[in-house]
């Protein structure tokens, strides 16, 4: 299924190799960095270095229009409203810099398999063992979520099917209540397997 | 020590689930406005059905588990957006905001009974919604610099939307909870205690859950 492949750019680039730990951390002091830059020059700045971490990585524009084009429209509102409030500078930067924020972003997003950055999330979670959280559990979780989604989305197609059978293609009821059912349904099978392979012992 | 707060098996499925469901419901074409015009996707429920249905504290994870796969680069948001640039972008807020209305949403429905009526769903997803835009409004004024009420002004296209949202989830967690008794948390918790105490009470199979 299409949907669960993620935005992953195969490559062999610099930024492809370092450690999804290592680029999260980056991206998170980048981030904050970013927060900081208030001057053009500043911006300007951080603008070139993103747009030279994007030719390392070659990860194509199109992967990385893919990945700002959400953004188009709210730049254009954000820019209007800056300008009106305060300066044409000041828009600029304050917009640049979450666009950049975002690029910054999709970047880890592009060059890191979805598996790497699981694995790091579980590495992350380690010390809160203490508290209770077993990181363990916490990648079934998500990997029956990530099997649940193509089910549930078959489920939802069932449906629709149905819906139209019955002629009622409009009724939002006759959606949503048989979706939620079958939903549970499947969540309380999926929980009697993992009970019977023995995961409450 | 973790065994403690360990979350059985069947939680696990039903977090799994709902984490799912929230992102089907942002898939587009699953149903559409005033005839074919307006296609709008219902992810907006998946909070609100998820802490009707399973209560507070799963329903809450159910959503953070759903951000945590954004997060990991899967587009499972509405459009298809995912990745951690989701998380630097100007709707930070409102994906906090999923988790924290599961919660509100779930620990009103909780405390409404065996079958709760549909008023107090409707209550709990309505103040579930609003509590989406109060997380979601500063946040967005932080992150773009737009201050607090222009954004506040910007938003309000989105209410009608929302509120018509929250109803529907609301009639669909009561309809699913009439469908199928389970799907109120107050009934389960009952249920999965009194066949946790029964077990204890000398069946042999025992030992099982916790």
């Amino acid at each position: 299924m299409t949907l669960l492949t993620g935005a992953y750019v195969p490559g062999r680039s610099v930024v492809h190799r370092t450690p999804a730990g290592l680029k999260l951390a980056v991206l998170a002091a980048a981030c904050t960095a970013l927060v900081f830059a208030r001057s053009l020059v500043a911006v300007g700045v951080a603008t070139a270095v993103v747009v030279a971490l994007y030719a390392l990585a070659r990860v194509g524009v199109r992967a990385a229009w893919g990945q700002l084009r959400p953004l188009r429209w709210l730049v254009v509102v954000l820019l209007v409203v800056q300008v009106l409030i305060a300066d044409l500078p000041t828009a600029v930067a304050l917009t640049a810099r979450l666009v950049l924020a975002v690029a910054l972003a999709a970047l880890v997003t592009l060059t890191t398999r979805t598996t790497d950055l699981m694995a790091a999330l579980e590495r992350a979670l380690r010390p809160l063992r203490r508290a209770g959280v077993d990181p363990g559990r916490v990648s079934l979780l998500m990997s029956l979520a990530l099997r649940s989604v193509p089910v549930v989305a078959g489920i939802a197609g069932r449906i629709r099917e149905a819906r139209c059978a019955r002629g009622r293609e409009r009724s939002v009821r006759a959606f949503a209540v048989p979706l939620v059912v079958g939903v549970l349904r499947h969540a309380d099978a999926m929980g009697e397997a993992l009970q019977a392979r023995g995961l409450d012992d | 020590m973790a065994g403690r707060s360990r979350l059985p098996a069947a939680d696990l499925a039903r977090i799994a689930a709902f984490a799912a469901l929230t992102a089907v419901l942002g898939l587009p074409g699953s149903f559409h406005l005033f005839g074919n015009a307006v296609p709008v996707t219902l992810q907006s429920m998946g909070p609100l059905l998820a802490g009707a249905i399973l209560g507070a504290k799963r329903g809450a994870l159910s959503q953070l588990l759903l951000l945590a796969l954004v997060a990991a680069g899967l587009p499972l948001l509405a459009g298809g957006r995912g990745g951690l640039g989701v998380f630097a972008g100007p709707s930070v807020g409102y994906l906090i905001g999923f988790v924290v209305s599961a919660f509100v949403v779930g620990l009103i429905v909780e405390r409404s009974g065996r079958r709760p009526g549909v008023h107090w769903v409707l209550a709990a997803c309505l103040i579930g919604s609003a509590t989406t835009l109060a997380m979601g409004i500063p946040v967005q004024s932080a992150v773009t610099g737009v201050p607090l009420t222009e954004t506040f002004q910007l938003s309000l296209a989105f209410i009608p939307g929302d509120t018509a949202k929250a109803v529907f989830a609301a009639l669909v967690a009561s309809g699913a909870q009439r469908a199928y008794p389970d799907a109120a948390p107050a009934a389960r918790r009952e249920r999965v205690e009194g066949r946790v105490g029964r077990r204890t009470g000398g069946d042999d199979t025992g030992a099982g859950r916790a």
